[in-house]
């Protein structure tokens, strides 16, 4: 992976966004983590800590953007350098994206606090952003090796998280069916999963970027399934059993 | 633009590497020992030492170690930290396969700070939860290296955790069995009291219901035993075919009271994975005992076993499909958590805990391993599990 060009600080320049891009990516794993232990301890204290982060992930996508893009203009570069640089400029706004979906987890813990749900429900939450979590690790992990013969995992997680957030959305409709005094909470649970839900679709679209930069193609073309909850209907009457 | 490749990253630091020798070697003593003092056993101890091979001593360190230069560049990583980190390999960059702040923090002071050790907590949330006192000092004696060095520290935080959630789970679960057992008490003092039928039938409740909660303390420790006991990777294979074959065994009157036939499907070969024979049993009981307990419709169950065909890594795959019920598309990838049940009272009369699946999931995690579950209502249930080769 290592490849060296005449004029030394260009590396050193390359080398700095990708420092940065991981720093970003640590946070944005870390806003994850605590945004779904706030909602899941109702720890409100967490959650405003969580938001508070956000602004880290704006500032380092706003700087890498500027370096990105003075590194072009000045060094002109070609090929691999370039798709490098393109690639961090489109993983940075995912990774922001993330950020920003962490944070809007972390706004909804007062809300979701106000009415305890079961637990089974956090649990399903807990376990939804496990692997979302995962997913994003596994990217990051393969934007340091660059090895993406192993990539198609990604696709594989991708699936259950889907059939994971279908699964969440079909039981949050049951309990607002069961009680309309759930539907608050429910909704905002519905929310956080779907948020959580996305944080895989950006850790996929990382991928892709990670493997446009090594291989100069993009991935290989293969249609996921997607999330099933668009054609979910609980009947009034199937509620009660 | 003109790019030229360099030459090995490696090459103009092997004499330094073979310096770092007895420096390594001097980490593994007290703290307070001074650096003098150090290079003064050194030389006590003759030729030997210092022409020690760094890579060797660090081989030998049975703590993740990672050496890297002022460019935060991965210069060698161990044998521990490649097995409990995966892939590291010399010429990645440090800071971007460890990217939690607190890690990028201490590689930035340790390079910038000009101070010669730093120590934090670091806490690896997956695949298993890790937690280490890392330790970063600067090799010094003119190398420009720097050594990253992992302290498990997981145990201590786990007996903690194990506290609360043992807490949380089970006085959740253990309220229903006991609620029940404490009023059929109370009516055997009271109303019951000179009705020996009632008294015998009240008896045979509570003591299913006693039943029920020692099954649930066993799966709760079983569990919490787990996640408790350090992650490592001690390198011995498990023929799974015998396995399998034991778990059969220990489980066909089981299979016989429930009317079920189990058939085998073995490939040739070899069906070796490294792993925890224990572990595993575990895992293909819970499996088997489940296609038992919840096809019993189905007259029959089969076992297979055969190299995995898809997947990245090569791997054997162990399926236990039974022709039961089936499970619902919108249970299954809910089934492998804590207590989730998709029918209570089917799980209850099976004498089923709600930690089974979550048992299985749980090892095999701490394998590399997946479980994957494909059912159709109707049709019966095949739980797969996959585990890699190598």
């Amino acid at each position: 992976m290592q490849s060296l060009h005449i004029v030394t600080a260009y590396d050193e320049e390359l080398q700095y966004l990708s420092k940065r891009i991981a720093a970003m990516g640590g946070h944005a794993e870390r806003m994850v983590d605590q945004a779904i232990a706030a909602l899941v301890g109702a720890d409100q204290d967490l959650a405003r800590k969580v938001v508070g982060d956000d602004t880290v992930l704006d500032d380092g996508q706003r700087e890498i953007d500027d370096k990105a893009i003075l590194l072009i203009a000045k060094r002109q570069p070609m090929a691999k350098d370039l798709r490098e640089i393109v690639g961090v400029i489109r993983i940075s706004a995912d990774l922001e994206r993330v950020g920003d979906l962490a944070k809007n987890v972390a706004k909804r813990v007062a809300s979701v606090a106000d009415g305890r749900q079961p637990t089974s429900l956090f649990r399903g939450i807990e376990a939804l952003s496990d692997l979302a979590l995962t997913q994003l690790k596994e990217v990051l992990d393969v934007y340091a090796s660059r090895s993406v013969d192993t990539i198609g995992f990604v696709r594989d997680r991708d699936d259950q998280i889907d059939a994971m957030y279908t699964s969440l959305f079909r039981e949050l409709l049951t309990y607002m069916m069961e009680d309309p005094r759930n539907i608050t909470s429910c909704t905002h649970l519905l929310f956080c999963a779907k948020n959580i839900e996305r944080i895989g679709d950006h850790a996929t679209n990382i991928a892709e970027t990670i493997y446009y930069i090594v291989t100069g193609e993009q991935m290989p073309v293969e249609r996921p399934k997607g999330d099933k909850t668009d054609r979910i209907v609980i009947q009034a009457d199937a509620s009660s059993k | 633009m003109i790019a030229v490749q360099a030459f090995s990253v490696l090459s103009p630091l092997v004499a330094p590497l073979a310096m770092l020798g007895f420096v390594i070697a001097a980490m593994a003593l007290p703290l307070q020992t001074g650096r003098a003092d150090m290079d003064h056993d050194a030389s006590a101890q003759g030729g030997i030492l210092p022409q020690l091979s760094a890579e060797h001593l660090a081989a030998a360190v049975t703590e993740p170690l990672i050496v890297f230069d002022q460019t935060a560049t991965v210069v060698h990583a161990n044998a521990a930290a490649i097995s409990i980190f995966g892939s590291i390999t010399a010429g990645m960059s440090l800071p971007l396969k460890f990217r939690a702040p607190e890690m990028q923090a201490l590689i930035e002071d340790m390079l910038t700070g000009g101070v010669s050790s730093l120590a934090i907590d670091y806490v690896e949330k997956l695949p298993v939860e890790r937690v280490y006192r890392v330790s970063a000092s600067a090799i010094g004696h003119g190398t420009g290296l720097y050594v990253l060095v992992f302290k498990d520290q997981s145990e201590a935080r786990r007996i903690d955790r194990m506290r609360a959630d043992f807490i949380a789970n089970a006085s959740h679960e253990m309220r229903t069995p006991l609620a029940s057992i404490s009023g059929f008490i109370e009516t055997l003092r009271g109303p019951a009291r000179n009705d020996p039928a009632a008294r015998e039938q009240f008896l045979q409740i509570m003591q299913n219901q006693a039943g029920r909660m020692a099954r649930l303390i066993d799966d709760l420790l079983s569990l919490s035993r787990l996640e408790m006991k350090s992650f490592h990777r001690s390198g011995v294979r498990v023929d799974l075919r015998n396995v399998v074959e034991s778990v059969i065994d220990s489980l066909a009157p089981l299979a016989k009271d429930s009317g079920l036939e189990i058939e085998r499907n073995f490939a040739d070969g070899a069906l070796e994975v490294p792993g925890d024979r224990d572990e595993l049993y575990q895992v293909f009981e819970n499996l088997l005992e489940n296609a038992c307990k919840y096809g019993q419709s189905g007259e029959r169950v089969i076992v297979s076993i055969a190299p995995s065909t898809k997947g990245p890594e090569p791997g054997i795959d162990v399926t236990i499909r039974d022709f039961g019920p089936g499970i619902a598309e919108e249970h299954i990838p809910r089934v492998t958590e804590r207590f989730y049940r998709v029918d209570v009272e089917t799980s209850r009369s099976q004498k089923g805990t709600g930690l089974g699946l979550s048992i299985v999931k749980h090892i095999l995690t701490r394998h590399n391993g997946r479980l994957s579950i494909e059912s159709e209502l109707g049709k019966g249930a095949a739980f797969t599990v996959h585990l890699p080769t190598n």
